[in-house]
């Protein structure tokens, strides 16, 4: 067996109200590719950024052993400077420089702070032959494709001297031919003894040039897999990774689904900026009365984009597709006509697009629907104070005062305000993104009893959840996203886990061949 | 039971630039051995920065929304320059006069707001080249040079009185009875809102805090009212101020209108996601400021009775001086009328009392700067303190 490189013991990372790593020990040794698997959600990232430093030595229990030595990293640029090199999801490059501008950013080969142009191309060349990119150094980023770039990253990592090369998703956006590409060149590094470590959800490549995996579930390891010892299947990797025992955690309903009350039909969206990509495509969905309808997906699967599409052309753009309510047509093309039709959207991410956070939880529960409140445009503020005195304690929502502000409340407090502002809007069919992340337990619980009593109401309901026991636990039927489409559309009672992975898994790898 | 030193550090932020406006009101009367408040002094000192207030109500929107306008100088002038012209040169009438300079007033924040709102571009470029062009504007119409005299109607705008109906030889009898009338309705809507506050069980002031209160602005407003009807009365032009101020203090705190302008400079995006149309809104404030420029360019070129190539040259530094001193922020979202019109009576009680001392403007300019920023710091430290 071979040095270890890299080990972390007993990694404990706790944000407010959610562990998001309990005790995780993770070790790679020299010259390894060693894959990390696990559902969004389930801490490889954290991990990662513990490692690198993005969360500095102090916020986090445990310890880091990197070739022999105790790490203590405070920032990025401690554990760049011996040799840990993480490449990220979104590629950190300026889009408006060149090729060797960007290689050398932050790292410049400069004399006396003024920059030695021959040196920094000469070396661009011979960074850019290494990862075998065929560019003039003087080329800018945002000529080349995705694929390009991230051989950039990579050749920008090379120009670090790394020694451990971290990469989060490499892949997700690639082609067929870019990932082999890339996936080739990690084995050649391999033999230049540079380890690396991949965070991957396509199962085939992680089978294909993983030398260990390790899985990550909850935030704990499950296991750590020797590519070359064990035995390997993808069923092992998946039960890994979602195996889990699911008593009480969701409040029981009686479902009693009734009509279809809203249809979308051959829905396709392309995205606002590079308009050629499409990321809906032909979707077809209904939602019965009194029916909570989940969609399950990966992170990048475009399920919020497809919600917010829908509500009011919120996103995307040159959007085709019909929309009905009870049987009729209906005109969705803004938001207000949206809300007014009965729509609303929950958004996932309550701080940059739910809530005014300098503003009182009152104003924001009205906002959606100030005319209820109003005579002539004239805000009638008792008849606010009750309407939402009575959302906050309907809806439990902890604070010293209706007048409090947004901002101080806790995650979970600021999503039931987000919800009370939806409800207040008083919808037909209610579109939840995401909507019990990075909140506690027990204000999970009490946001699913909320889902149960509006379903009960006979609300039609849209759940968008990348935790998949919550999507079995909650809803009546679920559709399954990848890519931008439906690939796929089980009942509650027949669905699992491993069902829901698989579809997604084998339409990814049936699109890519 | 609250104490009034914690009432106090909970509000400083309201109180504090209050009580910084009758500081250096003191100051500058005990400086200028009680010139600054005589009857005649405080009648010019609402005269001189009537304009400055008016703007500053459309500014406070903008502000609040997120944005900023650095054209309210130019477009002044440019109004007051066709208003002048077409009395002066095309013998229009005044009222007619007043109208088309209004409407043109919107159709200028027409043409910046579609910029900002629709074409995205950024406020401070978009009323960048607006300070140019309609300065440049100004120039071509007034042919560079100075334009009047007016009306005499025209000129009573800025520079008449309202009438006494009661003649009593030297005091304005009407201007005390209206200042007792106003005195009366505040004390109503403060016992009102307080009766309310109670009665949905929210935190009220203490009863001998509030007392205090509503003596002490009937005191302000009676001997103001003293002040000014011992010279010739209540201004025409203060009448104009205080209607526009209630109404746009009523506008930002009561309406849907204003909820929403508020949650747009919180968190636009937010904001948008929850139905309100945002582009427009944002449309609608510059429209707003157009509107409410031409009114402070009418008021400056009726005052002076002439139209100038220079005037209103540096007035959007004061306006947007006093948004700021009156506690909003840049980042938009926060800030209140009765703020704006504080911050723009203590830029005008600096401009005025430094003037009175014979401080030149190099050091007026420079202790302005230096008190806007102080203002502002003192706001981002109570914030730092507070969160």
């Amino acid at each position: 067996m071979s040095d270890v490189i890299l080990e972390m013991r007993n990694i404990t990372k706790v944000f407010p109200g959610v562990k998001a790593l309990d005790n995780v020990s993770f070790s790679v040794r020299q010259g390894e590719i060693h894959a990390l698997v696990g559902e969004n959600g389930a801490g490889k990232s954290t991990l990662m950024k513990v490692l690198s430093g993005v969360y500095p030595y102090g916020t986090y229990d445990g310890e880091i052993y990197f070739m022999g030595e105790e790490c203590r990293f405070r920032d990025i640029t401690e554990s760049e400077k011996v040799g840990l090199v993480i490449i990220h999801q979104e590629l950190a490059l300026i889009p408006f420089l060149s090729i060797a501008e960007n290689l050398f950013l932050g790292n410049e080969q400069a004399h006396r702070g003024v920059i030695d142009w021959n040196k920094s191309i000469s070396k661009t060349k011979d960074l850019l032959e290494k990862v075998g990119l065929q560019e003039s150094p003087n080329t800018l980023i945002t000529d080349l494709g995705v694929g390009k770039q991230q051989l950039v990253e990579i050749a920008k990592a090379l120009a670090k001297e790394v020694k451990l090369l971290i990469l989060d998703e490499p892949t997700a956006s690639l082609s067929e031919s870019d990932s082999e590409k890339l996936l080739q060149l990690l084995i050649q590094f391999k033999e230049q003894g540079i380890s690396s470590i991949l965070i991957s959800h396509k199962l085939s490549e992680v089978s294909k040039v993983a030398d260990s995996i390790t899985i990550l579930r909850d935030g704990a390891t499950v296991e750590t897999i020797d590519c070359h010892k064990d035995v390997l299947t993808e069923d092992r990797i998946i039960r890994g990774m979602v195996g889990r025992d699911i008593t009480h955690r969701f409040p029981p309903r009686e479902s009693n689904i009734g009509e279809v009350i809203f249809e979308v039909r051959d829905w396709n969206v392309y995205h606002p900026l590079h308009k050629d990509r499409k990321v809906s495509s032909n979707i077809n969905l209904t939602i019965r009365s009194g029916e909570v309808v989940g969609i399950a997906g990966l992170v990048g699967a475009g399920r919020t984009e497809l919600a917010m599409s829908i509500f009011g052309r919120a996103y995307g753009t040159e959007i085709s597709g019909k929309a009905y309510k009870h049987g009729q047509e209906i005109d969705i093309s803004s938001i207000d006509k949206a809300i007014d039709k009965g729509i609303a959207y929950a958004t996932e991410d309550r701080k940059a697009y739910g809530l005014i956070l300098i503003e009182e939880i009152k104003n924001n529960i009205t906002l959606a629907n100030l005319k209820a409140i109003s005579d002539g445009g004239i805000v009638n503020e008792p008849k606010e104070i009750t309407v939402t005195s009575e959302y906050r304690d309907s809806l439990n929502i902890k604070c010293s005062s209706i007048l409090q502000l947004a901002l101080n409340l806790s995650g979970g407090n600021q999503q039931k305000v987000v919800l009370s502002k939806w409800l207040f809007a008083n919808p037909e069919i209610l579109i939840l993104d995401e909507p019990t992340r990075g909140i506690d337990v027990g204000a999970k619980y009490e946001i699913y009893t909320i889902i149960n009593r509006l379903a009960g109401e006979g609300k039609g309901i849209i759940l968008i959840s990348s935790e998949l026991p919550e999507i079995l636990g909650v809803c009546d039927r679920i559709y399954v996203m990848s890519e931008g489409r439906i690939v796929g559309e089980v009942p509650a009672k027949e669905a699992s886990q491993e069902i829901i992975m698989k579809q997604i898994m084998t339409q990814k790898e049936v699109m890519e061949l | 039971m609250k104490t009034l030193a914690t009432l106090f550090r909970n509000n400083v932020r309201e109180y504090g630039m209050l009580i910084a406006l009758i500081a250096i009101m003191f100051f500058f009367q005990y400086q200028t051995g009680g010139i600054l408040m005589r009857p005649i002094n405080i009648t010019n000192l609402v005269l001189q920065n009537s304009y400055i207030i008016v703007m500053a109500l459309g500014m406070l929107l903008i502000i609040v929304s997120g944005w900023i306008d650095l054209s309210v100088g130019s477009v002044a002038a440019f109004i007051g320059a066709i208003a002048a012209v077409l009395m002066v040169k095309f013998g229009f009438h005044w009222s007619v006069t007043m109208v088309i300079a209004l409407v043109v007033g919107a159709l200028v924040g027409v043409w910046q707001g579609y910029w900002v709102a629709y074409v995205k571009i950024p406020a401070f470029i978009v009323t960048l080249a607006g300070m140019l062009i309609f300065r440049g504007l100004t120039l071509l119409i007034l042919q560079g040079e100075a334009v009047g005299p007016f009306p005499v109607e025209f000129q009573r705008l800025s520079t008449g009185f309202i009438p006494d109906y009661f003649n009593y030889p030297g005091f304005h009898v009407t201007t005390i009875l209206i200042g007792l009338l106003l005195s009366g309705f505040l004390i109503f809507l403060d016992v009102r809102s307080r009766k309310n506050q109670q009665k949905y069980g929210f935190e009220v002031t203490p009863f001998y805090f509030f007392v205090i209160k509503n003596v002490f602005i009937t005191f302000a407003i009676m001997w103001l009212c003293y002040l000014m009807a011992s010279y010739k009365g209540l201004p025409n032009v203060l009448i104009v101020l205080f209607l526009l101020i209630t109404g746009y203090a009523f506008i930002t705190s009561q309406t849907v209108i204003g909820r929403r302008i508020y949650a747009m400079g919180g968190n636009e995006k937010a904001a948008r996601l929850s139905g309100v149309n945002t582009p427009r809104l944002l449309f609608a404030t510059f429209v707003n400021m157009g509107v409410l420029a031409a009114l402070a360019g009418l008021i400056i070129t009726a005052r002076l009775n002439t139209a100038t190539p220079k005037a209103g040259v540096g007035f959007e530094l004061d306006v947007i001086a006093a948004c700021f001193i009156g506690g909003a922020s840049a980042s938009g979202g926060v800030g209140k009328v009765i703020g704006a019109v504080v911050g723009a009576f203590l830029i005008g009680v600096m401009n005025n009392g430094m003037s009175i001392l014979g401080i030149g403007i190099d050091w007026q300019q420079a202790i302005k700067g230096f008190v806007l920023l102080m203002a502002v710091f003192f706001d981002v430290y109570n914030k730092n303190k507070g969160g």
